[in-house]
């Protein structure tokens, strides 16, 4: 048997078994006893000495040949045994994730809470402070320092609820967040720029439209030179970044003790319809003197509306008792 | 207030149409709540006598009417309202009419018996009324008119407008016409009754003695004889129907007719009726009682003034509601006709008091133009048909006009400086005069620069200083025409630490799987005490429903109830949180206001204590609150044993744990449920929310594990930091990894394995530091405790 026909029989061996080898151990094993340093080839190497130049030049050329066939051969089947192997692994190791049921939920703020937050942060673009004060509080703060004389007829408009606190008639769960705007005026120098959002009370039923307990949001701006047409202008602006530029508003004449001149505001939609939001006016004097400042100093406005309304109506909920029911199938609607 | 476009047109000579008057009364303050177009899709309807009622043979929720349309034939129709008599007079429509809902009126069957049209309830023909009844028309109309013809309401409109309480002239027709000319420049004409005093001197026929002055500035009374008691005008009392009075007869009527076109209300009296022929004004005596004209006897105090005859005997309560012996009847001839003004305050504190408004009291407490009276007293003859012709015999001469304190009316000074800069107008005086003269007011110019002068209209009550005046000009100009513009403020907006603590508050608590709730913060009696808490709460003096009559001096009822909801629904996942303020008697004495404090608290249904200990430690570290720990203790409302208080700086600052079984019960929810309440005011006074850096090591890390045997009672945290302690500088971190009772620990005690990794900023650790530091950490727990390292 001549050396070529020797490295014929060790390739075409080599070949086969590369080719059948079932796993990389196996393809090492082939690959050590073929092209390692004992392997076969290596070993005809050794004895192309033997040969004249000219042959083992051409031998060495077919041996080399061969080897780099060889080498290219395992690279390639040791590529594809790896890969078999891998998607084997993962085969193995697979999670069905639409078997996943969930787990912890995220918690949800309240609808309320959402909307109140809302209105901050539109309110703190336009320069405003947000202040906060007692639920209970002094008729002197929820009525008389706001321009209600005792047995004012505009007392009527609120069904106060009284508490058993001092004097008969001294406390109160306050009907509208201006007490707040009366410890601010008392507390500050102007200028003023604030939103006071809060809880208010009314002696009312809980029904689809009416909550005892429910939250206002109130602004108070008192500067000097302060205008009617600065409160339009406002609530104007309000109008804009909270419900959308195409959005309007406009005052109308109204009338509270606290504010003179006074006015309802209404949201007007792009369909033209409108939506009568809150009321407003210009600080009333009476008031100014009563918290320190001087009218003839300063001027300001006020406005306040009611948040749950607002609430309920962009979130599409018809009845105002799911907002104090507390039900989590609808608290994680939001 | 309801006003008919025809009715205001009896004033001025207004042309809009109905939508465009709308608008205008809306933008003068008066806003439009509901508007009606009368007399519009009324073809075909027209007045029928019933004469027969006869039951449906087949069915008995409708009946057969046999009607008279005009023809004196009978015509049959089905009806389902059984209000009308033989011999009523009803609105019909005929066969081929189209209602003003659109119905096309047929000739049909119902279950067998022929319907030759529709016997139609008010709202059907767009009037004031039962729905469920049909229509009785007034006596005396011809069957077959058309009813628009009928009633007058061709081509009307009805509004009802929203008076606001400083508008006391708006509370009339006439008011409003006033208002509405002056916007559109129309010339406003009040009635200008003349009539002939032919009667005896009144004060011949009547006294009037006013005994409190400071509460009836005026009273007037004039005698009218020969009166002749019957129907009113048809005008009349179709009016009086459409603003949804009833007419009763031409006197009562013409005394409400007045009320609403002019705001004076007026008594009249049958003058035989009255004790003494003459009136006392006084107040009443604490316990006297009077009959009041809807038969109620009313018991009045020494706040109320009462209007009595010559004799003291009361007759009504001034202002608010007549009594009920000295009505007009049938068979009155002479009658007193009573106008007078009261104040205003004390009359709404009594009418508030009594329980009644009328619509009298509603114009008194405004405050009724105490000038007004003499055209009204005219006017109400006027409205009666005046003498001779009409059905008055004779009027006596002069008023009886007794007058007391009414309130100071001097012109006041106006700057139109002020008003330009309160209302950012840029109006001249001149302007000013022109909106405020046709309202009523009267200016006088001052020199350049000087104030105005203006007179406030005596129908105006309300107006009494420079700031009511500016209202006026900004009203009568138009809010809309004045503009808008941004103030410019110097200051920058921004939230407060607290409020933007509290929406870190929220985001942590939601990240834990919580949602917010928000409870009513009203409890019902008792709700406190199944909650295991003293039953101290403040209560509400005039609660509606005594279930919501005491305040919250804890958030536990009101979640519970929550929780309790819940469950009843079989709801899962119940886990709550709510941050709200609760409320409690302060520990001064002479606190102005209760101990109100802002509290956070953690629900969680199904979960133990565990659940709610680490919401507090997630809170403790999102805020960055040093110094915080949890102490076991026993809690009002919660488990004996599985409950504590939490701290921070050794200050109690609330509760965690779970809530007390008993308690659960009482609220009836199954299984346990862990509860977290923090003071948000106690808890946020400390230092808190200034985390300090510490650079963290590129260094390797060693554990030790330290296994303790410590006595039950002893705080594992309390241990926990002394480990802490005692590992200094080299501490990583501690963890209590495990804890064990039983076999191979003694009684009475547990063994506590705590982690401890041990790491330096500035080298590798030599295990012969750490060996330091583990006996270091022995050493200092078994010092500090009665504990000792286990094998």
């Amino acid at each position: 048997m001549t050396m070529m026909d020797e490295l014929a029989r060790i390739a075409d061996d080599a070949r086969a078994r590369l080719a059948e080898a079932p796993t990389v151990d196996a393809l090492d094993e082939v690959v050590r006893t073929t092209l390692g340093k004992k392997g076969s080839l290596k070993g005809l190497k050794r004895e192309l000495g033997r040969l004249d130049p000219d042959e083992r030049k051409s031998v060495g050329q077919a041996v080399n040949d061969v080897i780099d066939e060889l080498q290219a051969a395992a690279d390639d089947r040791r590529h594809d045994l790896e890969r078999a192997e891998r998607t084997e692994r993962l085969q193995a190791d697979r999670l069905d994730l639409t078997e996943v049921m969930a787990g912890s939920r995220a918690g949800h703020l309240h609808l309320v809470t959402q909307a109140i937050m809302e209105l901050e942060d539109v309110f703190v673009g336009l320069g405003f402070t947000v202040a906060e004060g007692p639920e209970v509080e002094t008729d002197h703060y929820n009525f008389g320092a706001l321009n209600f004389p005792e047995g004012h007829p505009a007392r009527d408009m609120y069904d106060t609820l009284y508490v058993d606190f001092g004097e008969p008639g001294h406390t109160l769960l306050r009907t509208h967040t201006s007490p707040v705007q009366v410890r601010v005026m008392e507390t500050t120098e102007p200028p003023i720029y604030s939103v006071m959002p809060g809880r208010t009370f009314r002696q009312d039923t809980a029904d689809a439209t009416h909550l005892p307990v429910f939250h206002q949001i109130e602004g108070l701006v008192i500067d000097r030179g302060i205008t009617l047409t600065d409160l339009a202008g406002t609530i104007d602006r309000f109008t804009k970044a909270y419900f959308g530029g195409a959005f309007s508003s406009r005052l109308r004449p109204s009338y509270f003790p606290f504010t003179e001149p006074s006015a309802e505001f209404d949201i007007i939609r792009p369909d033209g319809s409108f939506l009568e939001l809150g009321g407003c006016g210009m600080v009333h004097p009476n008031v100014l003197r009563n918290c320190g400042i001087d009218p003839e100093e300063f001027s300001g406005f006020a406005f306040g509306f009611g948040i749950e309304r607002l609430a309920v109506t962009k979130a599409g909920v018809d009845d105002l008792r799911e907002l104090i029911t507390n039900d989590v199938r609808f608290l994680r609607q939001f | 207030m309801k006003v008919l476009h025809s009715w205001l047109r009896d004033f001025a000579p207004i042309e809009l149409d109905a939508v465009a008057l709308g608008d205008v009364m809306s933008d003068l303050g008066m806003a439009v709540e509901e508007m009606d177009v009368l007399g519009e899709g009324l073809d075909g309807i027209v007045v029928a006598r019933v004469l027969d009622l006869r039951p449906h043979p087949d069915a008995d929720k409708i009946q057969l009417v046999d009607v008279d349309a005009g023809d004196g034939e009978a015509l049959q129709i089905c009806c389902g309202a059984f209000n009308m008599s033989v011999g009523d007079l009803v609105p019909l429509a005929t066969l081929g009419t189209t209602m003003p809902n659109g119905m096309e009126i047929a000739r049909r069957k119902l279950r067998g018996e022929w319907s030759n049209g529709m016997l139609c309830s008010p709202p059907e023909v767009n009037l004031p009324g039962d729905p469920s009844g049909i229509l009785l028309l007034p006596e005396g109309l011809e069957p077959g008119v058309p009813l628009t013809e009928a009633l007058g309401i061709s081509a009307d409109v009805l509004y009802d407008l929203e008076i606001n309480p400083n508008r006391p002239d708006a509370m009339s027709v006439a008011g409003v016409a006033r208002d509405v000319a002056a916007r559109l420049g129309l010339p406003f004409q009040l009635p200008t009754p003349t009539i002939a005093t032919t009667g005896p001197a009144t004060a011949d026929l009547v006294s009037v003695e006013i005994l409190a002055p400071e509460r009836c500035g005026r009273f007037t009374a004039r005698v009218l004889q020969g009166v002749t008691v019957g129907p009113s005008d048809p005008l009349i009392a179709n009016r009086l129907t459409l603003l949804g009075m009833r007419p009763i007869n031409n006197v009562v009527d013409a005394s409400n007719y007045l009320m609403l076109e002019l705001g004076q209300p007026s008594h009249p009296y049958d003058l035989a009726t009255l004790g003494g022929a003459g009136f006392r004004v006084r107040l009443a005596n604490e316990g006297e009682t009077i009959t009041t004209l809807d038969d109620v006897e009313r018991t009045v105090t020494t706040a109320d003034l009462l209007i009595c005859d010559a004799t003291d005997v009361p007759v009504g309560i001034a202002g608010i509601m007549g009594g009920a012996d000295s009505e007009i009847s049938d068979a009155t001839t002479d009658v007193v006709v009573e106008m007078a003004w009261f104040e205003r305050m004390p009359l709404a504190k009594s009418s508030r008091r009594l329980g009644v408004r009328s619509e009298a009291s509603a114009r008194f407490e405004r405050g009724v133009d105490p000038d007004g009276i003499d055209l009204a007293q005219d006017r109400f003859v006027e409205l009666l048909g005046g003498v001779g012709g009409g059905s008055v015999g004779s009027v006596s001469q002069g008023l009886v006009d007794e007058r007391g304190q009414l309130p100071d009316r001097t012109p006041i000074e106006v700057r139109p400086a002020r008003v330009n800069a309160i209302l950012g107008a840029d109006l001249s005086p001149k302007e000013m005069k022109e909106l405020l003269d046709p309202i009523g007011f009267t200016t006088e110019l001052g020199a350049e620069g000087e104030p105005m002068r203006v007179a406030l209209p005596s129908f105006r009550l309300d107006s009494e200083v420079e700031i009511d005046v500016v209202e006026e000009v900004g009203r009568m100009y138009g809010y809309a025409r004045l503009g808008k513009t941004m103030p410019v403020s110097s200051l920058s907006g921004h939230l407060t630490r607290r409020q933007l603590e509290r929406r870190r508050l929220r985001s942590l608590l939601t990240g834990l799987g919580l949602s917010e709730a928000a409870p009513m913060p009203f409890l019902a009696p008792g709700d406190l005490e199944r909650a295991g808490l003293p039953g101290d709460g403040i209560t509400i003096t005039n609660p509606l429903v005594a279930e919501e009559s005491v305040l919250r001096t804890s958030l536990l009822p009101g979640l519970l109830k929550a929780v309790r909801h819940n469950v009843g629904h079989r709801n899962e996942g119940i886990a709550l949180f709510e941050i709200g303020h609760v409320f409690r008697r302060p520990m001064d004495p002479d606190a102005e206001l209760p101990d109100e404090r802002e509290t956070v608290a953690v629900i969680v249904a199904g979960a133990d204590a565990t659940a709610a200990v680490e919401a507090w430690r997630t809170v403790c570290d999102g805020l960055s609150v040093p110094g915080a720990d949890v102490a076991n203790a026993e809690m009002p409302g919660l488990h004996a044993t599985r409950s504590g208080v939490v701290r921070v700086e050794g200050e109690p600052v609330g509760a965690v744990g779970e809530v007390d079984p008993e308690v659960l019960a009482a609220y009836d929810i199954p299984g346990r449920v862990a509860w977290l309440e923090v003071d948000l005011d106690r808890f946020l006074a400390h230092p808190h929310g200034e985390p300090t850096y510490t650079p963290v090591s590129r260094f390797p890390s060693s554990d030790i594990d330290l296994a303790f045997e410590v006595a039950e009672g002893i705080s594992a945290t309390d241990v926990g930091s002394t480990i802490e302690r005692a590992a200094g500088d080299l501490l990583g971190w501690v963890r209590l990894f495990d804890t064990y009772r039983g076999e191979g620990v003694r009684d009475g005690h547990r063994s506590l394995t705590y982690r401890v990794r041990l790491q330096a900023r500035d080298r590798t650790l030599t295990d012969g530091e750490v060996g330091e530091v583990r006996q270091a950490i022995i050493d200092a727990v078994q010092a500090g405790f009665p504990a000792h390292l286990r094998g």
